[in-house]
């Protein structure tokens, strides 16, 4: 019984024969189908980014850089200090120090507040669990994505860092861009 | 009995000007050819290409000139030092003693004084850029066997073999110009073009021309003497600094002495079409226009074709464009004859 290769048999497309007069008649004519095509590129005009001036709008949904919230009316921070978003951080970059709020000294709404909130920026990996983590919506990832600096100390975010309004900001992409 | 007329009408002070003119012009121009071709590259590539030095970026070959000057002189230890250092020297006098034929213009009186708008206009004016453009070829070869490395003598040794091949089509694609004005003179070429350019009635040879000078001037898609993927850089691998500066140079000078025998053979050098006659100033920007031209179709060839294989070369070479080149020569010559006769 012979084996008859049925649907599956692939079909070889050989190059055409080389030949000096006909491989010539050939590449004449793709060339000018080629510069057609090249030139059609300089009508369509350019397609680049300048970047440092231009920049790519992201989606409303873009991870970047973390930011705290207060609450509009009083002011007061969000961060309770519970901790669950270093507990849900996956590469363990967010240390949380939580205080107790007095009468005289109030920072959060709720009874403890965050004395210390830092983000190690440099090991993050922008997964958003430490967003989902957060209870109280204190801590949502930003539109920034521009974070480079000269020195690992320097990408520590504290929380006042976090808190304040990001100095650059991203252009958000509008709908349906 | 001369072999050669050279035609000198001027006091010798003003043959001097002209020399650091064109001189100072050709090498004032190669810069921006440089950059222009930087950035129409990238136009065929839907990008700006170089745009942050200077105003629309026409400072980058300053840039990086200053940054090539800047660089160490290195030499392999088993290059040939005398010739490591000749090569370059012979690639770009012999493409700037080339450049001194290209007619930019008839000869005006300029404050009285008969004055031509060329380097000079010798009787024999092809074969004189033919003659240089075979000097040129020492420059390639010696720097690549010189150089003492495997990439730099491959890169020579197609440069040998693709230049003298091409260069025989590219002289026999002249020829039916030459037959057609009557003259060797190349401002007597441009002058019998005052009816019809000569690329109408010649229209393979302007092909054969054009095609031949990719090859001569080492231009895509007959870079094999560069082929930056497989060589390197050819005959300049171990080149560094001003030494690769003056090839690059030299490689465009080239480029521009071939924009300019095209535009005189075919194109009418100074002359417009329609018998429109500008005042004589013009002349030199009709042509330097005419070429850059020539030279946007070489970048536009450029950024298209990928570069052809070693075979492929060399049986289009000889099997189609020199037989092409040989037939146009005899239609050319049968022509002529039956016309005159």
């Amino acid at each position: 019984m012979t084996w008859s290769p049925g649907e599956d048999q692939i079909a070889v497309q050989r190059a055409p024969a080389p030949g000096a007069a006909g491989g010539t008649y050939r590449a004449f004519g793709e060339t000018l189908r080629g510069l057609k095509t090249t030139f059609a590129r300089v009508v369509e005009g350019v397609h680049t980014i300048q970047y440092p001036e231009q920049k790519v709008p992201v989606y409303p949904r873009f991870r970047g850089r973390h930011k705290l919230h207060r609450f509009e009316d009083t002011g007061l921070e969000k961060c309770v200090g519970c901790s669950l978003c270093a507990a849900a951080c996956p590469s363990d970059c967010i240390r949380v120090v939580a205080a107790e709020n007095t009468s005289e000294h109030r920072v959060s709404a709720g009874e403890r507040y965050a004395a210390v909130y830092e983000i190690n920026i440099s090991r993050c990996i922008f997964c958003g669990y430490c967003e989902v983590a957060c209870p109280f919506d204190a801590i949502t990832m930003g539109h920034d994505f521009e974070m480079s600096d000269y020195n690992r100390s320097d990408l520590i975010f504290t929380k006042e860092m976090l808190l304040a309004e990001p100095i650059e900001s991203t252009p958000l992409r509008t709908e349906g861009e | 009995m001369s072999l050669a007329i050279a035609g000198y009408f001027e006091p010798w002070w003003i043959q001097i000007v002209k020399a650091l003119l064109i001189f100072g012009v050709a090498l004032g121009i190669l810069p921006l050819i440089i950059v222009y071709e930087r950035k129409l590259l990238g136009r065929f590539q839907g990008r700006y290409g170089p745009n942050r030095v200077g105003p629309f970026g026409l400072l980058q070959p300053l840039a990086e000139i200053i940054k090539f000057a800047t660089k160490e002189d290195v030499r392999p230890v088993t290059s040939v030092g005398p010739l490591f250092v000749l090569a370059p020297v012979i690639s770009i006098i012999t493409a700037v003693a080339a450049f001194a034929l290209v007619p930019f213009g008839d000869a005006p009186h300029i404050f009285g004084t008969r004055v031509g708008l060329y380097g000079v206009d010798p009787s024999i004016g092809p074969l004189y850029v033919f003659a240089f453009g075979a000097i040129a070829f020492y420059g390639l070869m010696l720097g690549g066997w010189a150089s003492g490395s495997k990439y730099s003598f491959l890169g020579a040794m197609r440069a040998a073999a693709q230049l003298i091949s091409y260069e025989v089509s590219q002289g026999l694609a002249l020829i039916g110009v030459i037959i057609t004005a009557g003259s060797l003179s190349l401002t007597a070429i441009v002058h019998a073009q005052v009816g019809m350019w000569y690329f109408i009635p010649q229209f393979v040879g302007f092909l054969i021309f054009t095609i031949a000078s990719f090859a001569e001037t080492n231009r895509s898609p007959f870079d094999l003497v560069e082929a930056d993927a497989e060589l390197v850089a050819g005959y300049f691998t171990e080149y560094g600094g001003t030494r690769m500066v003056a090839f690059l140079f030299a490689e465009y000078l080239n480029m521009m002495v071939v924009s300019g025998i095209a535009v005189t053979l075919f194109l009418g050098g100074w002359l417009l079409p329609f018998g429109i006659h500008p005042p004589t100033w013009v002349d030199p920007f009709i042509v330097l226009a005419k070429m850059m031209v020539f030279i946007s179709f070489f970048i536009w060839v450029r950024a298209t074709l990928p570069r052809l294989r070693y075979d492929q070369l060399m049986s289009f070479g000889w099997k189609i464009l020199l037989p092409l080149a040989t037939a146009n020569t005899l239609v050319t010559a049968i022509i002529v004859v039956a016309v005159h006769t």
